[in-house]
């Protein structure tokens, strides 16, 4: 990368704090396609200027998995951890890569003594977009691309969030079309609930084979989505369907980014 | 005389049998246990407003919220009537409200035109389940009982609608012969068109107007007394239903207070916990759920939008979110039949988890809140898939493997992949 990415714990030595902490998440940190998008996370918070820092390896699971699975006493755990470490970093504003990181620190996290103003990417790029400070120039053009948005169960249904990820998109003067199956009547993409780390049940077919053979449907350039997890469901359905060459599955911030060439 | 007592001990006993069964089902629900629903009243009858009376979630599938919105005022208006029907039945009077004239008339000549859109939209509803036989009518849950209960339910709101109709055609038919008793009332715009294949004799008249009459509010009493029995009871719980609904955002799921007790007692030993009373982790039985979870299953009324949108089930999963609550009722009934014969501490044996609803069910939701979502009447299956799961990961430590190996990595690692912390910043140097 053209800069560094600021820590905490180094913002914290030079006494000064920062605007947001960029929540990271696990898949962003260590999924190959998802530190992409976290690397064009940062490119576009160094881009706008905002005094923005991680956690690096202080950071820790939320503990999502965990809760969705059952295991209440991992969450609990892996949560107050975090929230002793964002506490004491007296951390005020939080901005995610990742729908599920999102929601558990936006909803789950007050009652065990985490309270911080969480935003999604989405919503993120979304309010500098309202705010003149990001715009789609500079970079590729998605000019009258066709472009279909997968909402993601936890950033949509779960917290009602539908229309900050489409703001991105309406800015590329693209073709933007929906899948029948959108906003609150979305389909998952098959990973939510802890299964992106199992094997489905047994059953007729994928369930992000189901999805992607409806976003194909649409004949797309682009399939957008604003989650990592979203994204291996979906590449790996595109992958399957050997559409690979016709049809990219890219995250919002990476659409932004490669709009306004950072 | 003699029809008057028989009318007044038939509604005693039709109400008093209600009440009683009512009761019962009141019982069972609070086998649950305590959840605090009582917050923003405001909020919640604007939910309850909103969702049960307005229906606005059935407006998402136009077609069956239309004819089921014609049942819905029909069955909401033409009650009215039975006001009327209650009063003549105790003091043997005829069409008691007839001196409200001009309004009389509108109001039977609405009755009139909502009957007949009952009748139709019934028919209608039979015919989609029965001859086009609608995928979401359809599932393993929906085999036997729940499938003649649908049919049973619409039958009856037939022969409810046509007795109101032949009775008001006799009884017009009745009022231009001038029989006697039979004031002039009303107006018929759809029964008169009945009127032909009626006899024209008063005394037949008389008979046929007095039956369907009969028919009419022993159909009522009994129909109420069926609730109980039936996934027709969402005609009245639909409303406490969304009252006490959730109203955080579906993503946020409960933060068990008796873990927090227990991991912050594990990450500070000087905090002393609450006492609370030891119970289990999650749920096995019905009696593990809350009283909300438990309501949920009494207010379904097996119409499969939930399932119909679940991915779990259309990609050919065991996972039906109608099933989990038609399961739950049913585990509710059997557990309220063992209270009343054995009393409140039997064993039978069985549990909700294992003997009704599989593991294989539990571990293919996505968590997705699609069934959620979809209820016209704020259900919420995936609350009681998420308590199962608790109890078999906290209680049993029984999951899938993979699913065991992801939660090592979480508790070892701080990932669910098999990382190690310090590469967490990796993606940093490159580019």
């Amino acid at each position: 990368m053209e800069f560094k990415v600021p820590t905490m714990a180094e913002l914290m030595a030079m006494g000064e704090e920062p605007e947001i902490l960029f929540w990271v998440g696990c898949a962003g940190s260590y999924d190959e396609r998802a530190q992409k998008i976290t690397r064009d996370i940062c490119k576009i918070l160094h881009h706008v200027g905002i005094k923005y820092a991680v956690l690096g390896t202080e950071e820790s699971c939320t503990g999502d998995p965990a809760k969705r699975a059952g295991n209440e006493f991992l969450f609990q755990m892996q949560a107050m951890t975090n929230i002793e470490v964002l506490n004491g970093y007296n951390i005020k504003k939080i901005v995610t890569g990742c729908p599920h990181c999102f929601n558990t620190i936006k909803n789950e996290y007050p009652g065990l003594g985490g309270n911080y103003d969480v935003i999604h990417h989405s919503q993120l790029i979304q309010d500098l977009i309202n705010e003149g400070k990001l715009k789609a120039e500079g970079g590729e053009s998605f000019k009258g691309k066709k472009i279909t948005f997968h909402d993601p169960c936890y950033l949509g249904r779960a917290n009602d969030v539908y229309e900050a990820p489409r703001k991105a998109l309406e800015v590329l003067d693209a073709q933007l079309v929906e899948m029948k199956r959108c906003k609150n009547n979305g389909l998952c993409c098959g990973a939510g609930g802890a299964q992106m780390f199992k094997e489905p049940e047994k059953g007729k077919k994928d369930v992000n084979i189901e999805r992607i053979e409806e976003a194909l449907e649409l004949q797309p350039q682009v399939i957008a989505s604003g989650c990592p997890f979203c994204m291996t469901m979906l590449s790996d359905g595109v992958k399957l369907k050997d559409k690979e060459q016709e049809v990219k599955v890219l995250d919002i911030a990476e659409i932004t980014v490669r709009a306004n060439g950072l | 005389m003699a029809s008057q007592i028989i009318f007044i001990l038939l509604t005693l006993c039709g109400v008093g049998l209600f009440t009683y069964n009512l009761r019962k089902v009141i019982r069972n629900i609070k086998i649950g246990k305590a959840e605090n629903r009582n917050d923003q009243p405001a909020k919640r009858l604007t939910t309850m407003l909103k969702v049960a009376f307005g229906q606005t979630k059935m407006a998402a599938r136009p077609i069956p919220f239309l004819l089921h919105l014609v049942v819905y005022l029909g069955f909401v208006i033409i009650n009215l009537e039975v006001l009327e029907i209650m009063i003549d039945g105790i003091f043997g009077t005829h069409r008691i409200f007839n001196g409200l004239g001009g309004l009389y008339n509108f109001l039977i000549g609405s009755f009139e035109f909502l009957a007949i859109g009952v009748w139709l939209a019934c028919a209608i509803f039979l015919v989609r389940r029965n001859i086009i036989k609608l995928k979401r009518f359809s599932g393993v849950e929906m085999k036997s009982w729940p499938k003649s209960d649908a049919n049973y339910i619409l039958i009856t709101e037939i022969l409810l609608m046509s007795a109101f109709l032949i009775m008001n055609a006799a009884d017009a038919k009745l009022q231009a012969l001038g029989a006697s008793h039979y004031v002039s009332a009303g107006a018929f715009p759809v029964s008169s068109l009945l009127q032909g294949i009626l006899p024209n004799d008063i005394s037949t008249l008389v008979t046929i107007e007095r039956a369907c009459w009969w028919f009419h509010i022993v159909g009522i009493f009994a129909f109420l007394n069926y609730l109980p029995y039936s996934k027709h009871f969402h005609i009245m719980f639909a409303f406490p239903n969304t009252y006490f609904s959730n109203l955080n955002p579906k993503g946020k799921f409960t933060n068990m207070a008796s873990v927090t007790n227990e991991v912050k007692a594990m990450l500070d030993p000087s905090f002393v916990p609450e006492e609370t009373a030891p119970g289990k982790f999650g749920a096995k039985d019905v009696n593990d759920l809350t009283w909300v979870n438990l309501m949920n299953a009494y207010t379904c009324t097996e119409c499969g939008r939930c399932t119909s949108v679940c991915p779990a089930n259309i990609t050919g999963k065991l996972l039906s979110p109608r099933k989990i609550m038609m399961d739950t009722r049913d585990r509710m009934e059997e557990v309220g039949k063992n209270i009343d014969k054995h009393g409140a501490d039997h064993n039978d044996g069985k549990s909700l988890l294992d003997d009704y609803i599989t593991r294989e069910e539990i571990w293919a939701c996505t968590s997705c809140n699609a069934c959620v979502e979809a209820c016209p009447i704020n259900i919420d299956p995936l609350a009681i898939i998420v308590d199962l799961r608790r109890y078999a990961v906290m209680e049993e430590s029984v999951a899938p493997a993979s699913i065991n190996g992801m939660l090592g990595n979480v508790e070892n690692n701080g990932a669910p992949w098999k990382y190690s912390p310090a590469d967490r910043l990796n993606w940093a140097e490159q580019d």
